[in-house]
């Protein structure tokens, strides 16, 4: 099995602990990634504020490059990447207009897209495709005594309903419980971290990232787990801005999923990035009888 | 004596099936954006419920609610919209899109507001979002990738020069982690990047920017598109 793997422009700088976490995972279950080659931005959700045609081009330009290395099943880890890339696919599909448009686009540079590649979460595909069981028995540590909040953010699961509940996803629930953690009640798991409005409208964005906090704590979280890379950085490194705030005093380390699930899976800590957290997570240490 | 009126939104009298030109260039301008987004017509479903103001996470700091905003878009007073803080608020969540009974693209039409907002340059000076949108279409258009350090950088030098002081704590945990990355660099296809931006423009109408003054005239409430 070998899929190719679109890091996104975050997974470069403050997401670089997700980008070695989800590397480290991927070879300690001996499947292959490969990085697209020369990819760009998928224009996230601030170049479709500005123009809608040019950046689904953007974005297919990406698709068409995979499309041509012969890959049907893209990797995009950043929950921005991944809707914008599922909604050019969508947006394609269904707006002929638009596709006229871009197809003319993508022929200036000698590309064509014909709608061939599915855009995939890399936790789904770990669910799906490797499966929970085969995951557990791959196992070298337990997550025993790991009380974890699930967090998803908004865009992996929604707007198209993809492979989870769009309210109530349960996904990163089932895959840590088998591995023996404990998903604490977190009604907020879906809920929306406020994304860049951490810069354009600190203030609403703060009590976004207050309300997550609270709830994760108050229902005996000692951690946060979640799938996208502006989520841990709102939750993570606003933490010390949110108690300052709110007179409050959260400490709560902040992980991308693919941190825990490549510490049961025996990564160490440097391959993990977990060195890279502002806030550090105690590790348990229970090793699994081989 | 006239008492001070209650809504923010002014009250004007109805002339049936009319809507004064600026309205009718502003509507044109945003059923254009909204015909390309799949599902964009559903939004003569509305039912006026309030499931999308009252999923929104951001609701409350918004000054007109989503339902609001169709409500206005079928009174005809699209420049009420526009003018609000609503639509750069919106942090696309799509908890309305999913809740909507109607199937209404609610965010999607929020960017399609956006643009035609963006289009006519109705919008404040220096405004935080469009400040950072566009300068993340020209670090991408420069680079190919985000540099998220410089996207902050030119941010708050535009915005708020005080502001980058205040993050600079945070921006050296963030180095010390190597969780930033100083040096830029483009990608080998920026070229093929630069082709597709020169060759969308020519598939542009042209089209006079910022031509909408903005005027108080009336609205016709029948006139709903």
């Amino acid at each position: 099995m070998e899929y190719i793997y679109y890091p996104g422009c975050s997974l470069e700088s403050a997401g670089k602990p997700y980008d070695e976490s989800l590397r480290a995972v991927f070879r300690a279950l001996g499947i292959g990634l490969r990085e697209l080659e020369d990819w760009n931005c998928c224009g996230a959700t601030m170049y479709m504020s500005v123009d809608e045609a040019l950046s689904m081009a953007i974005s297919a330009r990406n698709l068409a490059l995979a499309e041509q290395a012969g890959f049907r099943d893209l990797i995009a880890p950043c929950s921005a990447c991944y809707t914008v890339l599922v909604k050019t696919n969508r947006f394609l599909r269904e707006s002929p207009e638009l596709r006229a448009k871009v197809d003319h686009l993508l022929g200036q540079v000698g590309l064509q897209y014909s709608l061939s590649v599915k855009v995939r979460h890399p936790l789904e595909v770990l669910v799906n495709d490797v499966g929970i069981e085969a995951i557990a028995s791959a196992a070298k540590r337990s997550l025993e005594g790991v009380a974890f909040a699930p967090y998803y953010g908004c865009q992996i699961v929604r707007p198209e309903r993809g492979f989870d509940d769009s309210e109530f996803p349960t996904t990163m629930d089932a895959l840590f419980q088998r591995l023996g953690a404990r998903a604490v009640y977190f009604p907020l798991k879906a809920r929306c971290c406020g994304g860049m409005l951490m810069t354009t409208f600190p203030d609403v964005c703060l009590q976004l990232v207050k309300d997550l906090l609270e709830c994760a704590v108050e229902n005996g979280a000692e951690c946060i787990a979640t799938t996208c890379p502006l989520c841990q950085v709102n939750v993570e490194a606003y933490q010390k801005k949110v108690n300052k705030t709110f007179g409050t005093s959260y400490e709560v380390p902040v992980m991308y999923f693919t941190q825990l699930l490549g510490h049961a899976l025996g990564c160490s800590e440097k391959e993990l990035g977990l060195d890279k957290n502002l806030v550090a997570w105690k590790a348990p240490g229970a090793v699994l009888a081989a | 004596m006239a008492s001070a009126s209650i809504s923010p939104i002014k009250f004007h009298a109805p002339i049936p099936g009319t809507l004064p030109a600026p309205e009718r260039e502003l509507r044109q301008r945003f059923l254009k954006e909204a015909e390309v987004v799949p599902g964009g017509d559903r939004i003569s479903q509305c039912l006026q419920c309030g499931t999308c103001t009252g999923s929104c996470p951001v609701s409350y700091a918004m000054d007109i609610s989503p339902r609001m905003v169709i409500a206005l878009f079928r009174a005809g007073q699209i420049e009420e919209i526009l003018r609000s803080r609503t639509i750069w608020i919106c942090a696309s969540c799509y908890m309305c899109t999913t809740r909507c009974p109607q199937s209404i693209k609610i965010t999607d039409l929020l960017y399609a507001l956006k643009r035609t907002a963006i289009d006519a340059g109705l919008y404040p000076e220096r405004f935080p979002v469009y400040l950072l949108s566009r300068n993340f279409v020209r670090i991408v258009n420069r680079y190919g990738r985000n540099q998220e350090m410089l996207l902050l950088l030119f941010y708050y030098l535009r915005r708020n020069p005080l502001g980058l002081l205040r993050m600079l704590p945070l921006g050296l945990a963030m180095l010390r982690k190597g969780r930033i990355s100083l040096f830029p660099k483009k990608i080998k296809g920026i070229d093929a990047i630069r082709k597709i931006l020169g060759a969308s423009k020519e598939l542009e109408l042209p089209r006079e920017k910022g031509t909408v003054p903005y005027t108080e005239g009336a609205v016709g409430y029948r006139a709903v598109g």
